[in-house]
């Protein structure tokens, strides 16, 4: 059938997602990440990444960072959503200004021995990963960097004896002399 | 350090929650009271300005709430207890938040040291309300209530209007604090909704409007919203354009149905000349609206040929549905101030006379035609004679929700804003009658009429029990069809005329019901008597229950189909069971 199976589906079908990082600075106040978590669950929006910590102590101020995906056009009701929020001070697309600076940080358990455990502390090195704990059988490697960086430096980790993953997600900030 | 037993800002947190109320103007609250309010409710006690309304169940507060406030353009108040009292307020809440009214929830929680214990009538209150009000707050010092409350009514109460709620533990209520009177810097500094629209994009918009061949202002709640002063400005620009306007079902009353551009409400169940103005129109402007799947019908093909214009105090509004060439971020009122100054500074009338010649011809249609009856009432007639009665009466008309309500939409002329009370995007069944029973709280002596349906009614029959109370003379005129009507619309247009649960096998006696209650019942089933019945439901200065029997299987039209364009709006006359097996042949996955 040449029709759409409701009213609601019609308009998603032409345009490609794109991936957004959006900056989020609200009031630290109790139920906060609960509304901006609730606004993305809601609406049906999706969550890719999420970092939050307060920022600003004094003035009671956090900041969020979430990267996301959608249309533009589901991009733009995100930003307005957010931003309509009582305790939302500012919204700022970091990857619309195209002058962003994006880092992660992952801490990387590998286990192994012999020519693997060699392996893994030269391609460490090669990353600018640090080790952080170590064993005669295993390491813990920080690895700080953009999201495909820690995701190529998780996926040569894989043969040589990856045990686990944790990462903060991505945090986000402008360049040059201007804050947000 | 001055005796602080002497300081008239010393008070408890209930006390401080009475004062807030009177500091902010309120003088009646709908509530139920409870352990967890029962501090809240000794103060009331201990009172005068505050007239407290005890409704039958907590829904009916927010209802009555809603219609207060939407038929004053002030804020409701209701007043409800913890646990149960804060869940039967979710549905008026949510209401309240998709139509935009202006509401002050005020609940009680359990003692602070006791939440999250799975207390007795203990719930996650801000947990279970955040995504159905605008803003809420949990106050766990009673030294912030002061701050919280005058927050909670500023925050209702501008930008776009909509529900808050302030959730208060007992103990709270019990502490002694410090209050003070309202001031600016109780608000999140975050929070600063824009008024003024953008100087350069109103000059456009005159650009657009002023070149236009085939406009159409296509109106909506916001205005109503906005206050009397856009009103005046939306006739105003409509006089000086001589431009046709539509509104939405939240809309209607911003211009007078009396007017002679008026084209009728748009959407599903509007107008054909309305809708094909949409439809054809060069240049669009919305005012206050907000696109909605009910008015736009199929988006893709939603007035193709036009460049849109969208005033909305909501940026979120802007291309949500629809993409729009001229977003105006800001108050109606103000925005339709800017653009009739530029517009009578810079542009002269254009000249629009074929444009309304082919609205003439859509008129000639006659879309919301039905056949008369000697033998029944038709639900259409029953509307047009309560209009025809009411008429320059100061008179008020509440809704429940279905095919009751869309006729009351279509045959009942609304001149000014603010007398038509209905829920639009919730479609709460059971609205009306507690609606009805908070605008007749606030105008005690104008004529206030819940058109109802037998079904929805019942959801909240109990708060006949209210308006006998209070001696509230409410009129709930009952369009009775022993179905529901609107559901079964669908399933014989959708589901192969299986009426699945849609006939209404056992109902009361409503004659005998309102008796019971201590009101009037009133019964007609003859087209010959329906006038003196209705003028004796006027007549009577107690509350009424109409039982009106109409011909039990009319459906409304004029429809748009759902997820079709709307030319291709299915009228009355070609409404027989072929064309509707064809219009609908696709939809049955739709809403």
């Amino acid at each position: 059938m040449n029709q759409p199976a409701s009213a609601y589906f019609i308009e998603d079908r032409h345009d490609p997602n794109e991936t957004h990082t959006l900056a989020v600075l609200v009031q630290n106040e109790p139920g906060v990440l609960a509304r901006v978590i609730g606004l993305f669950s809601g609406r049906g929006y999706n969550i890719e990444s999420l970092t939050v910590s307060e920022t600003e102590a004094q003035k009671h101020l956090s900041r969020i960072t979430i990267v996301t995906t959608g249309t533009p056009m589901v991009i733009e009701q995100i930003k307005h959503q957010l931003d309509r929020m009582i305790p939302v001070y500012r919204v700022v697309d970091m990857t619309q200004t195209k002058r962003s600076i994006e880092r992660e940080l992952a801490m990387v358990k590998v286990r192994g021995q012999g020519e693997h455990r060699v392996e893994a502390l030269r391609l460490a090195d090669a990353f600018r990963a640090r080790v952080i704990d170590a064993t005669t059988e295993s390491f813990v490697f920080e690895i700080t960097g953009n999201t495909d960086k820690i995701n190529q430096y998780i996926d040569l980790m894989r043969p040589l004896g990856l045990v686990e993953v944790s990462r903060t997600g991505v945090a986000a900030i402008g360049r040059g002399p201007e804050g947000m | 350090m001055s005796d602080k037993s002497h300081d008239p800002n010393q008070m408890t947190g209930a006390a401080m929650i009475v004062r807030a109320l009177i500091d902010h103007g309120v003088t009646d609250i709908f509530g139920y009271p409870g352990g967890a309010v029962l501090p809240i409710y000794d103060e009331i006690f201990q009172q005068s300005e505050v007239q407290h309304i005890l409704v039958r169940h907590e829904q009916g507060a927010g209802h009555a709430a809603e219609g207060y406030a939407r038929s004053t353009g002030k804020p409701g108040v209701a007043l409800v207890t913890s646990g149960p009292g804060a869940t039967n307020m979710v549905t008026p809440l949510t209401d309240a938040l998709m139509d935009s009214i202006p509401l002050v929830c005020i609940s009680g929680q359990v003692p602070t040291h006791l939440i999250g214990n799975d207390a007795f009538q203990e719930c996650d209150t801000v947990g279970i309300t955040r995504p159905c009000t605008k803003h809420n707050w949990l106050v766990r010092d009673v030294n912030d209530l002061a701050k919280v409350l005058h927050e909670a009514f500023y925050v209702a109460t501008s930008g776009r209007p909509g529900p808050v709620l302030v959730d208060v533990p007992k103990d709270v209520q019990f502490a002694t604090g410090t209050y003070h009177p309202p001031r600016k810097s109780d608000v999140h500094r975050s929070y600063a909704p824009r008024v003024k629209g953008d100087a350069t994009q109103i000059r456009k918009a005159v650009s657009l409007l002023a070149n236009a061949k085939r406009p159409v202002i296509y109106s909506g709640g916001g205005v109503i919203n906005s206050g009397p002063e856009a009103t005046k400005l939306l006739r105003e620009l409509v006089e000086v354009t001589g431009f046709p306007i539509t509104s939405t079902l939240m809309g209607l009353g911003a211009y007078p149905a009396s007017g002679k551009n008026w084209l009728g409400m748009l959407g599903m169940h509007g107008t054909y000349e309305a809708n094909m103005t949409m439809h054809d129109c060069d240049v669009m402007l919305c005012v206050g609206a907000r696109f909605d799947d009910r008015i736009t019908g199929r988006v893709d093909a939603f007035s193709p040929g036009s460049k849109k214009i969208h005033i909305d105090i909501d940026p979120s509004s802007i291309n949500k549905n629809i993409r729009v060439d001229v977003p105006i971020i800001g108050d109606c009122g103000n925005i339709l101030g800017d653009i009739l100054q530029v517009f009578k500074a810079e542009a002269k009338k254009p000249d629009i006379k074929s444009w309304w010649q082919q609205i003439a011809q859509w008129r000639a249609r006659n879309s919301l035609y039905y056949k008369k009856s000697n033998d029944v009432i038709l639900p259409q007639h029953a509307i047009q004679s309560l209009f025809e009665l009411t008429r320059g009466k100061d008179t008020y008309i509440t809704t429940e929700v279905g095919q009751h309500q869309m006729w009351a939409a279509q045959f009942y002329g609304f001149e000014e804003p603010h007398r038509w009370m209905t829920s639009g995007g919730l479609g709460t069944m059971g609205y009306g009658l507690p609606a009805a029973i908070g605008v007749q709280v606030a105008h005690p002596d104008s004529l206030v009429i819940d058109i109802a349906g037998d079904a929805s009614v019942q959801m909240t029959m109990q708060e006949m029990s209210t308006a006998v109370q209070y001696e509230l003379p409410i009129k709930i005129f009952i369009l009775n069809n022993q179905y529901m009507g609107m559901v079964r619309q669908w399933q014989q247009l959708l589901h192969g005329n299986r009426l699945s649960h849609s006939y209404s096998e056992a109902l009361p006696d409503f004659v005998k019901l309102a008796e019971a209650y201590g009101g009037v019942g009133l019964q007609v089933h003859k087209p010959a008597d329906l006038e003196g019945a209705i003028k004796e439901m006027i007549a009577v200065k107690r509350p009424v229950l109409f039982d009106c029997r109409v011909a039990a299987l009319e459906n409304c039209f004029p429809m748009i189909p759902s997820g079709k364009a709307h030319n291709e709006m299915l009228l009355p006359e070609q409404a027989n069971d072929e064309a509707t097996a064809k219009a609908f042949a696709a939809g049955k996955a739709l809403v």
